[in-house]
């Protein structure tokens, strides 16, 4: 469901752009025109006021993006390993030695075979997010699976190669 | 002793000593305004240690003082900003101005001065101070509230309304009469909107012809154009800070946002010289005679502008707190009441005039934003929302109706 963004102008600072939760809170970011920008949270008891304004770097900034975008929630799975029904989360480097390295996901059929999925691929402290089957695979590359654990187990054996096959 | 010597020792340590007021300010979360105000009192005639030899050079630098104050205040406002929120804010506005400048006008009546000295009290005591108020509002973390908005669009109408009410000052202590005053007036309306509409259509064209990438150029160029303007400004009578306003209007994008950050050292070093010199053109014997009508003027109209405030707030759908505190954000006064005094006191229009200007700045520039604090205290909080409990029975009815 989209959510309503409201833009309010602050003539001579910047801009304001708000948003009501379903929790009915209220969060903000303020833009100022220099280029910074400050978080701010609205109290409950008054909603006019903000009960906190914290100022963000450009750095901070696109952190928080990240860590509340989707891209990085798939990479921050890995670490939480707190999945529901049996699902788990795991970060699998892929061995120096791998068959894949070089070649696609599409050929490691991990999907099939073990029913665990490759969620993300993190390379050079990057996240890239939902891989596709043609998405190629290089050395050092960490793999981020989701599935049960005989399934990631799977994941892991196919990577390294010792599989049979 | 060489005059230059002197000139630079006087100079040094009024710097000097104007930069430890300043800290000492900051230390105690003040405008370093009423410090500077008072410096100037210290050091001026009768006061503890004249400075001859700098006066001249004192008397410039507050000249170029207005001058970068007011191309910094149009720097931060874009045309379209301005225009833009005319139309929402000019019922708060007009509240604003008839709340607030007429008790100045009457109480310059009560005193018996001239119509000329109660329309500059009228002035003096309508402006708040933008960069004061700016600067609490981003000290107390309030930029996000919901009710500033509000405050910001009143200090940009009667920022707006200065460049009419200025030129319209100006001409009348020149002298020229109520008639030269229409006519310098509505040069500066025709001025005033040929800049809008063309820093609106064009902003860009004019601000791409200065370059952004040499620092030294901007400088060079951007303070250049804004003395040139304000000067030409000035041989018109339509006030060399109108001048130099419309300039940082007329500026926009990457230019002024790069002229900010190069101006505003020079901003502060002029402006402090400014403040001392008003300090120093004001005689403190002539103090404790106004300090009493100072304050009673200045509670009465710091009290109007809580009203102001407020009813702006709850016309914006503002809650009771949120109206509480536009009110009190909008008391202080400061830069502008003294741009105006200064040109009374230049023009000799009433002796009593400065003294009173400066009690009255110096009192609500520090009362202001200590009160605008008074919201942020628990005791406060719970006495509002008392009130708000108290009324809230009453609304159903209507509202039912």
């Amino acid at each position: 469901m989209r959510v309503r963004v409201e833009q309010t102008s602050l003539p001579g600072i910047g801009v304001r752009h708000d948003l009501i939760t379903s929790s009915g809170r209220t969060v903000g970011v303020v833009s100022h025109r220099n280029g910074r920008r400050d978080l701010v949270l609205y109290d409950v008891d008054d909603p006019d006021a903000c009960l906190a304004s914290i100022p963000l770097t450009d750095d901070e900034a696109e952190a928080l993006a990240d860590v509340l975008g989707a891209s990085l929630m798939l990479g921050q799975l890995a670490g939480l390993r707190q999945q529901a029904a049996g699902l788990l989360t795991e970060q699998v480097a892929l061995p120096a030695g791998s068959p894949f390295v070089g070649r696609r996901l599409g050929d490691t059929r991990a999907r099939t075979r073990t029913s665990a999925s490759i969620v993300a691929v993190l390379r050079d402290r990057e996240v890239i997010a939902s891989p596709g089957p043609s998405f190629q695979f290089e050395a050092n590359d960490v793999v981020v699976a989701v599935g049960t654990r005989d399934g990631l187990d799977g994941v892991t054996a196919i990577l390294a190669g010792d599989t049979g096959d | 002793m060489h005059s230059t010597t002197a000139l630079l020792i006087e100079v040094g340590a009024l710097l000097f000593a104007l930069g430890m007021l300043g800290r000492i300010s900051r230390r105690f979360g003040l405008s370093p305004i009423p410090l500077y105000l008072l410096a100037g009192l210290a050091f001026g005639q009768g006061g503890l240690r004249p400075l001859p030899a700098s006066t001249e050079f004192i008397e410039v630098g507050a000249e170029i003082g207005v001058i970068l104050l007011l191309v910094m205040l149009g720097l931060e406002y874009s045309a379209s900003e301005l225009v833009g929120n005319l139309r929402s804010a000019a019922p708060a506005g007009v509240i604003d101005a008839l709340l607030n400048a007429l008790p100045g006008a009457a109480f310059a009546f009560l005193l018996g001065w001239s119509w000329e000295a109660a329309l500059v009290l009228a002035g003096i005591t309508w402006v708040s101070s933008s960069g004061v108020i700016a600067k609490v509002l981003g000290d107390l973390g309030r930029l996000g509230n919901r009710e500033t908005p509000v405050i910001l669009s009143i200090l940009v109408i009667e920022d707006l309304a200065m460049a009419f009410y200025l030129p319209l000052v100006t001409a009348v202590l020149a002298g020229v009469g109520l008639l030269g005053g229409v006519k310098a007036l509505s040069v500066a309306v025709l001025t005033v909107i040929a800049v809008l509409v063309v820093a609106i259509r064009y902003g860009h064209a004019i601000s791409s012809f200065i370059s952004v990438k040499d620092p030294e150029a901007l400088l060079l160029s951007v303070l250049g154009l804004t003395l040139f303007v304000a000067g030409v400004a000035a041989q018109l009578q339509v006030s060399a800070a109108v001048g130099a306003f419309l300039v940082g209007i007329a500026l926009s994008g990457p230019v002024a946002h790069n002229a900010t950050q190069i101006l505003t050292p020079l901003r502060d070093l002029f402006a402090a010289v400014f403040f001392v010199f008003f300090g120093l053109s004001t005689d403190p014997a002539a103090m404790p005679a106004v300090l009493l009508p100072a304050l009673g003027l200045a509670v009465l109209t710091m009290l109007t502008k809580v009203f102001t405030g407020g009813l702006a707030a709850r016309r914006a759908g503002i809650a009771l707190p949120g109206q509480v505190r536009a009110g009190l954000a909008l008391m202080p006064r400061g830069e502008f009441s003294i741009v105006i005094a200064g040109l009374a006191v230049a023009s000799g229009v009433e002796p009593e005039l400065a003294p009173l200007a400066t009690a009255y700045v110096l009192i609500t520039v520090v009362t202001g934003p200590l009160l605008a604090r008074l919201t942020d205290y628990t005791w406060f909080k719970a006495m509002v929302r008392k009130r708000m409990v108290l009324r809230r029975p009453v609304e159903p009815v209507t509202a039912a109706e």
